[in-house]
């Protein structure tokens, strides 16, 4: 296959058929969706690990889908360069894996939160930046564990590489520094608790998921 | 072998769950301090000899699934 966003499926995956909608059929770039048993990516050049619930958050939100073998390949293919976004769940299981700093524990509100939520754009990489995104952008969030946690030394390291790449306007989880959104230090694997693929139409909330979608596709 | 692991938060980590069950507790008049920690505990059996290699096998197993080091702490007890 020619190349395309590949959208990884888990058991308990629910944003993946949003996210392949998002690319296919609004940003019109080619898409395909990889089962979580298979151990490669094809001529994949970028990798969406989707929302939901994998493998039904047992133990712990992630753990169990960072074994998968589709989720080596995707660690293969971000220590060679390749572009990785990880969505609500999918920044959960980032985590997990290793691939991104830090962790999300429950909302301290302890309630699953679903609505709309204004975010704060952070200047971190030529894409991610409030000259292409603008100041703010309007995202949805659907989660009851999205509360970031990272040490002090984990969170100076951040703050010092820019790594953050938006934070609630106003905290509806408890997250440490209001972080919603973070990338890793090489700038190619990024992870965000709100859903950009769900403010892509003209019935979604707002349509600011489509520039950042394509913030992350942009070379 | 009886393996019994428990996991808990970190001393430093927020318990949102922790905190509910504690001002729940409070609400019962239970004399207890509101600082409640809800941990997990996961138990299962295993074929072989409680040795030193063992162990190193069980602790890989504890930090690369069973708990996430960057927010638990873990602990175990072995039985025969």
């Amino acid at each position: 296959m020619d190349m395309h966003v590949a959208v990884i499926q888990f058991p308990g995956s629910n944003c993946d058929q949003d996210a392949y909608h998002a690319f296919a059929s609004v940003l019109k770039t080619p898409a395909k969706l990889v089962w979580h048993k298979d151990k490669t990516l094809g001529d994949a050049r970028a990798v969406i690990v989707p929302g939901g619930f994998s493998f039904g958050d047992y133990l712990r939100c992630g753990a169990i889908a960072r074994f998968s073998p589709a989720m080596q390949a995707v660690k293969e293919f971000a220590a060679n360069g390749g572009k990785v976004m990880g969505i609500c769940n999918g920044f959960q299981i980032l985590c997990e894996s290793g691939l991104l700093p830090g962790a999300l524990i429950r909302n301290n509100c302890l309630e699953f939160r679903c609505q709309e939520q204004w975010l704060k754009v952070e200047d971190s990489t030529a894409h991610f930046n409030k000259e292409t995104l603008g100041q703010r952008v309007n995202i949805p969030i659907a989660h009851g564990e999205g509360n970031y946690r990272i040490d002090e030394a984990g969170l100076a390291e951040l703050e010092k590489n820019k790594q953050i790449l938006f934070r609630y306007e106003e905290n509806p989880n408890g997250s440490l520094c209001d972080i919603a959104g973070i990338r890793n230090k090489a700038g190619n694997v990024f992870g965000m608790m709100p859903h950009p693929e769900r403010a892509v139409e003209p019935f979604h909330p707002s349509q600011h998921g489509v520039a950042l979608l394509k913030a992350f596709l942009a070379e | 072998m009886n393996i019994r692991v428990f996991v808990n938060y970190k001393k430093n980590v927020l318990d949102p769950q922790g905190e509910a069950v504690g001002r729940a507790m409070q609400s019962l008049n239970f004399p207890a301090h509101p600082h409640v920690r809800v941990g997990k505990t996961i138990e299962f059996t295993v074929d072989g000899q409680d040795t030193p290699e063992f162990r190193k096998t069980l602790d890989k197993l504890c930090n690369d699934l069973l708990s996430n080091p960057v927010i638990e702490d873990y602990r175990y007890e072995i039985s025969q």
